[in-house]
């Protein structure tokens, strides 16, 4: 058993309680066992104590949306490695999602999964289950099956429902299992060859876009078909104006939620220029404006959840003309940072970006995690909200080196990631001095 | 003013590759445009060689089949004295990317002093640039530019009409696929020439109108006034049925005919990168008369690529790096 641990001298910020207030942390039996304003008391002689000097005490990220490779594509990424990165960024649980070989479709693979991550994994890892079998969009997967295998929600992933038809069954059946339905909406034959955001750079570059109507039109879909068969809906990924408009007017008619990738929140088109295919994402990068209406809604309470969109793919696919790349980028060790950086140019605050990391995508889950309270589970991390750094490839963690943020000046590291009250990562900044 | 001049006493050209006119100011497209207009009389001489490139080998690598521009580059090669290769390569859509970045370190590796690039992929030729140690010549990259073309149709134009500056230049057609749409709207905008683009809203791709000087969607309005009536290729067996209903309505509202033709300017002359839809983007009488100067668009290619080869190759540039 691990020994007990004691964070002091921390500023603990918890959204799930409104918590913000200088104290300590006590950690034993891999839960918190208490949470004191000022100094601790009663620590038991054989704890071992960090002292955070200030420095946040939060609980550890929920990612929804992470990519690996495992099953499947291993030189990619897979689960351990993935876990390797995901706990380098303060995620101490995230989604995966279905988009492997073979697909998750099917309660076997589920359970693999949950086997393979416990076996091999330093954080949770929540298993995803497709909403159509082989990610086809045709036919509707086992969601009971699923479900008692351990999958926490439905999605198909980087793919896109395109029958409304197929949408209304799986909604009308999700709702059932009282499943999420979690869906990157993208109409295909909006999108057609499109491969950045429609508008003048792609114009300039000669390359297609993609107009905003390809995302704006299928949720309008999904929104209605959700207030029609009562289905909780997570609108996974949203890039455009619009698409706030559409969520804000359609919260109140049902369990309505939404996310947002970081890179979205993060960047716009123009670091796509000139054919960076690091930064070919789907949703594709959008305008500036998007961008500030995105920090607006994530303001509002309209977008829920910021995530990483972890999508490790190897150079190969990568190194290519920009219409022929894979689209994707890695984000687990970069999420913090990149989302502190709407608290530090004052768009954002800094409880807000938390509770987007951590309380709402554990609420939209049913999981037991995302906040500090007596008895939950002690995952949580210390993190130094201004520390500099420069993410430099040669210290990128995961297998993966896709990074949108390669050579960015980012602000804000984690020090220490817990996971069940173990220590899985301490910032190499930490190993001179304490502890 | 923009008057030929000799090549002796030339200042090196600054780049070591032409990717796009968009990387040029208009002090350099001029004098690439002087360049060829001074390479013009090597072509109609007996002995059509000026060999400022002998010994240089130069690698004509097309991933699209393109007859006219490879041919036009590998007579300017030759032109100028080089040993010219033709390299077409057959791609699969899924291993293009592949043979790009291994096709060009095949012929890196065989030490050419420059290559010329087709591809399909906008953004593909400077990609390839960078996994090589010669120059490169963009021959055109997907919808992105074909800077060739452009300072082709500029040297064309100021043949006819003795200066750039000034004029109203309408492109007509499928803006939104065209290659030669962007590359000709950078370099006559970079001249400060009257530029409209014309063509139905499902042609026309969003935000040209930071690179045109005026957009219609009118035939009759677009032209009115022109001194140079510029039309496009259109891909018609991919446009039909989903950019445009037909051959025949696109062919009644946009081809080039006498009637619509009769707005432009008098003396306004017809230009087309080729090769020609007849009856589709242009009415053949119109191709074929006396204001066509299509001919001698193909004629100034070849000195617009003997003056792009000489300036990036011949030996000042060479020691100025």
């Amino acid at each position: 058993m691990n020994k007990p641990v004691v964070i002091k001298n921390a500023r603990i910020i918890d959204p799930a309680s409104g918590m913000d207030q200088v104290g300590a942390v006590h950690v034993a039996d891999g839960v918190i066992k208490g949470i004191v304003a000022g100094a601790p008391s009663g620590v038991p002689a054989e704890a071992e104590i960090y002292d955070a000097r200030g420095q946040v005490v939060a609980p550890g990220l929920v990612d929804m949306r992470v990519f690996t490779g495992e099953p499947g594509h291993e030189y990619r990424e897979t689960l351990a490695s993935a876990a390797e990165a995901a706990a380098a960024g303060g995620v101490t649980t995230f989604v995966l999602m279905p988009d492997t070989l073979p697909v998750v479709d099917d309660g076997a693979i589920v359970d693999f999964i949950v086997r393979r991550a416990a076996a091999t994994a330093k954080v949770n890892i929540v298993p995803s289950a497709a909403i159509t079998k082989g990610l086809r969009g045709e036919e509707i997967t086992e969601f009971g099956l699923l479900k008692e295998a351990g999958a926490a929600c439905l999605t198909d992933g980087r793919r896109s429902i395109q029958s409304a038809g197929v949408m209304r069954a799986a909604m009308s059946y999700a709702a059932n299992f009282d499943l999420p339905i979690v869906h990157h909406t993208a109409d295909a034959s909006l999108v057609g060859d499109g491969v950045m955001n429609e508008g003048t750079l792609a114009t300039i570059s000669g390359l297609r876009g993609i107009p905003l109507e390809a995302e704006t039109v299928p949720l309008a879909r999904d929104l209605q078909l959700a207030a029609a068969t009562g289905a909780r809906y997570h609108a996974a990924q949203i890039s455009t104006a619009a698409s706030i408009e559409l969520i804000r007017a359609a919260k109140p008619r049902g369990e309505i939620s939404a996310g947002i990738s970081i890179n979205n929140l993060a960047l716009n088109e123009n670091d796509v220029a000139p054919y960076r295919t690091y930064f070919k994402l789907s949703p594709p990068l959008r305008s500036e404006d998007d961008r500030q209406a995105m920090i607006e809604g994530l303001k509002a309470g309209v977008i829920d959840v910021i995530h990483s969109a972890h999508d490790p793919q190897d150079t190969e696919v990568k190194r290519q003309p920009f219409a022929e790349a894979s689209e994707g980028a890695i984000g687990l060790e970069t999420l913090l940072a990149a989302a502190l950086r709407l608290v530090h140019s004052g768009d954002v605050p800094m409880m807000t970006v938390l509770r987007a990391l951590t309380q709402r995508p554990a609420e939209i889950l049913g999981l037991d995690a995302g906040r500090l309270a007596i008895g939950a589970p002690a995952d949580l991390i210390v993190f130094d909200p201004d520390f500099p750094w420069v993410l430099a490839e040669a210290n990128i963690v995961s297998r993966s080196r896709n990074t949108a943020f390669e050579g960015a000046r980012l602000q804000g590291a984690v020090m220490h990631t817990f996971v069940a009250g173990r220590l899985v990562f301490g910032h190499a900044a930490t190993r001179e001095g304490q502890q | 003013m923009d008057n030929p001049t000799s090549t002796g006493s030339r200042r090196p050209f600054p780049h070591r590759n032409l990717l796009g006119i968009s990387e040029l100011n208009q002090y350099e497209i001029l004098d690439l445009i002087d360049r060829a207009e001074a390479m013009i009389p090597i072509s109609r001489q007996p002995r059509k060689i000026l060999p400022t490139l002998s010994g240089k080998t130069q690698i004509n690598l097309f991933f699209e089949p393109s007859t006219r521009t490879q041919s036009s580059f590998e007579i300017a090669g030759k032109r100028l004295g080089a040993q010219v290769t033709n390299m077409s390569v057959k791609t699969s859509s899924v291993t293009k990317g592949e043979t790009l970045i291994d096709t060009a370190a095949t012929l890196n590796a065989m030490q050419p002093d420059v290559i010329i690039v087709r591809h399909g992929a906008a953004g593909a030729v400077e990609l390839l640039s960078q996994k090589v140690g010669c120059s490169v010549i963009n021959a055109g990259d997907g919808a992105h530019e074909h800077p060739t073309q452009a300072l082709l149709d500029a040297l064309t134009i100021r043949q006819h009409k003795g200066r750039l500056t000034g004029l109203t230049v309408a492109i007509c057609g499928d803006i939104a696929n065209s290659r030669v749409a962007r590359s000709n709207l950078l370099l006559l905008g970079a001249l400060q020439v009257r530029t409209r683009v014309v063509a139905p809203r499902t042609l026309l791709p969003r935000g040209i109108e930071t690179l045109a000087t005026e957009v219609f969607t009118d035939m009759r309005e677009g032209l009115a006034g022109a001194d140079v009536v510029m039309m496009l290729r259109l891909q018609h067996e991919r446009a039909a049925g989903r950019l445009i209903p037909s051959v025949r309505e696109y062919y009644r509202f946009y081809g080039l005919d006498a009637e619509k033709l009769a707005f432009a300017k008098p003396d306004a002359i017809v230009m087309h990168p080729g090769p020609m839809n007849r009856g589709v983007e242009i009415d053949p009488t119109i191709a074929d008369g006396p204001r066509s100067v299509i001919n001698q668009q193909v004629e100034m290619g070849v000195a617009v690529r003997m003056a792009v080869l000489d300036a990036l190759l011949a030996e000042p540039t060479q020691l100025a790096q």
